[in-house]
């Protein structure tokens, strides 16, 4: 694998809500065009990494840059798919309103959405098969369904680099599928994917790249070098045994 | 007076007409601005604000020794606005929870200014009567220059709100995505606090400093059952806020001596239960109907079921059976049998029934369509 651009660069970054750190002086490179998997216990810092990264949450030291600029003036590059659970369903709008959101950052401020602008957001809600919701008031989505909202507004977004927290959290077998498909694709496309992620196991079959974490970084790389019991039972603390067989 | 007294004066009479305008704009912006309280939850931030007003209108009186309801109210803005920001930084700064640091917040400033309010009352001089009336509000002291303001202010806060729709609305959904956007959430949030700040304040002369969050909470809880559109639901408060204010003068100046502020609040208030219970899609009336229905569309279908399952064993499909053999169906009531039988799903003949072909395809095709 030869990936030549780093996309996303992260330096010393350490982030604190009170006296303990969340994360500890991270250095992290992310080559461009992979789909990285973050992994690590409760509690770890992986949403905060995140977040830190979109400038949600203000480190108390280090820097992110976004291919080589800081991320302030990269944003348009950047499209973002939070937790499910951080907003309000019963929020009054629809399904297609939410994907609109997605085209606001091109737009700037005060301009409203228009023709063109609803168009990518019926074709982002194609993609991920939620055409006939794109009504729906979005308390009457399903979970599944709701995540696919979110990953549409992401999708709308039409970036260079996707962060995801947890897309497969409470999702059936089904949407499960057409997310890891969409990932794929977004893969394909040369597209830079990182996904805050729970489940070790699909890891090896999901993603190409994988960074270990716990308050401090653990390791970094392509998961058939790096996926390995050493590094699991380094970040879980315990002794752990997952058959990678890739 | 009488009610219809009321309405035939109030296009002739100049008091009641400007009381009732300035209530009727009061209830629009608060009905307005009250769904971007109760969208962002913070329900109770209209309660900490319009408390903390009070101490600016003690001050403001012992500084400039004057009633002029502008100068009271710039007080009031003033003392609510740091009443704000005091519960902001609370929340930002320290760990304590925002419904502590509004409840704090609330306790302290109303403490504050009750002490200045008694303080005031004992000085030896007389023109420190009045003040307590922004306790409990008083509609009839609102003469035109504050309609006048009222109207300025909700215009310029609709034009606001108008020019803003799209970042409000991302904001309130979705606050942390506003941001990685690029949008300045901080700029698009303290606009929409100081609007409610403003909006309080304006009510503080008709409606008091104790109720007046219920004009912010009322009129926007009782759209969202309405509607699941955000405008709309704007509109239907803003509607709702008015017609509180309007009815609620109407009542208090028709029946001598009430006064207007409670009167409007419980106006308000009926707006929300009538909403609560009545409202189609999210009303409690509606909700229960369709848990009736659906539970004996159900019944309905499982006897239906079982029925088939006994018909099936028999080569004609009318082949009559007796009816007793229902009886161990535990889902099986007289009605069960007479609704089927007008569905003409099954054909009732003395003490035995048996299932019509159109029944035998309803059953047939039960579970199988989704």
């Amino acid at each position: 694998m030869s990936h030549s651009k780093i996309a996303i660069r992260v330096d010393d970054l350490t982030v604190a809500y009170s006296y303990k750190p969340v994360l500890w002086d991270i250095d992290l490179e992310v080559p461009e065009g992979v789909l990285m998997a973050i992994v690590g216990p409760n509690g770890a810092g992986k949403s905060t990494l995140i977040k830190s990264i979109l400038g949600i949450i203000d480190p108390i030291a280090g820097s992110v840059s976004i291919y080589g600029k800081p991320y302030d003036k990269q944003r348009k590059l950047v499209a973002y798919v939070p937790q499910k659970g951080s907003v309000d369903w019963d929020f009054p709008t629809t399904a297609l309103d939410v994907v609109t959101m997605g085209t606001y950052g091109k737009l700037g401020w005060i301009k409203r959405p228009g023709g063109k602008e609803k168009r990518a957001a019926l074709e982002a809600l194609e993609k991920v098969g939620m055409l006939p919701f794109k009504g729906r008031q979005i308390s009457q989505l399903s979970g599944g369904q709701q995540q696919r909202v979110f990953l549409a507004r992401a999708l709308v977004q039409d970036a260079a680099i996707y962060f995801m927290d947890e897309p497969f959290q409470g999702v059936d077998a089904t949407t499960e599928i057409a997310i890891i498909n969409i990932l794929k694709e977004l893969r394909k496309a040369g597209k830079t994917v990182v996904v805050v992620h729970h489940d070790l196991q699909t890891v090896p079959e999901y993603f190409d790249w994988v960074t270990f974490l716990n308050v401090k970084k653990i390791a970094t790389g392509p998961v058939k070098d790096i996926f390995n019991d050493d590094n699991l039972t380094k970040t879980y603390g315990i002794n752990y045994k997952v058959a990678v067989n890739q | 007076m009488e009610l219809s007294e009321y309405f035939s004066q109030l296009f002739s009479d100049y008091t009641l007409r400007t009381i009732t305008m300035g209530t009727a704009i009061l209830g629009a912006i608060c009905g307005m601005l009250g769904s971007f309280a109760v969208l962002r939850k913070q329900s109770l931030l209209g309660d900490a604000i319009s408390h903390a007003a009070l101490p600016g209108i003690a001050i403001a009186f012992l500084i400039t020794g004057t009633k002029d309801t502008n100068v009271l109210l710039l007080g009031a803005l003033v003392s609510g606005l740091i009443g704000t920001f005091w519960i902001r930084g609370m929340v930002t700064k320290t760990h304590l929870k925002s419904d502590t640091a509004l409840g704090l917040v609330l306790s302290l400033f109303f403490g504050f200014g009750m002490l200045l309010l008694t303080f005031i009352q004992k000085q030896p001089n007389a023109n420190q009567a009045g003040l307590d009336k922004y306790l409990f509000g008083q509609a009839a002291t609102l003469v035109e220059k504050d309609v006048t303001l009222m109207a300025v202010v909700t215009g310029i806060c609709l034009i606001i709100m108008l020019l803003f729709w799209k970042e409000f609305k991302i904001l309130l959904f979705d606050a942390d995505y506003t941001k990685t956007l690029g949008f300045n959430t901080r700029f698009i949030d303290i606009l929409i606090t100081f609007f409610i700040v403003l909006a309080i304040v304006l009510g503080l002369q008709t409606v008091g400093v104790v109720l007046m969050s219920a004009m912010l909470l009322a009129p926007a809880a009782a759209a969202r059952q309405w509607t699941n559109k955000l405008s709309v639901m704007i509109v239907l408060a803003a509607i709702f806020g008015a017609f509180s204010g309007v009815f609620g003068t109407a009542i208090s100046a028709s029946q001598n001596n009430l006064s207007t502020g409670p009167v409007i609040v419980l106006v308000a208030s009926v707006f929300v239960l009538f909403s609560f219970i009545f409202s189609p899609g999210r009303g409690v009336l509606f909700k229960q109907l369709r848990k009736y229905q659906n539970r004996r569309d159900l019944e309905l279908q499982k006897t239906l079921q079982f029925m088939f399952d006994i018909a099936k064993t028999h080569e004609r499909i009318s082949h009559p059976h007796a009816i007793k053999i229902l009886n161990n169906f535990q889902g099986y009531t007289k009605s069960t049998l007479k609704e089927l039988e007008e569905k003409e799903w099954v054909k009732v003949k003395g003490q035995s029934w048996s299932l019509t072909e159109k029944g035998y395809d309803a059953a047939a095709n039960l579970y199988n369509n989704n």
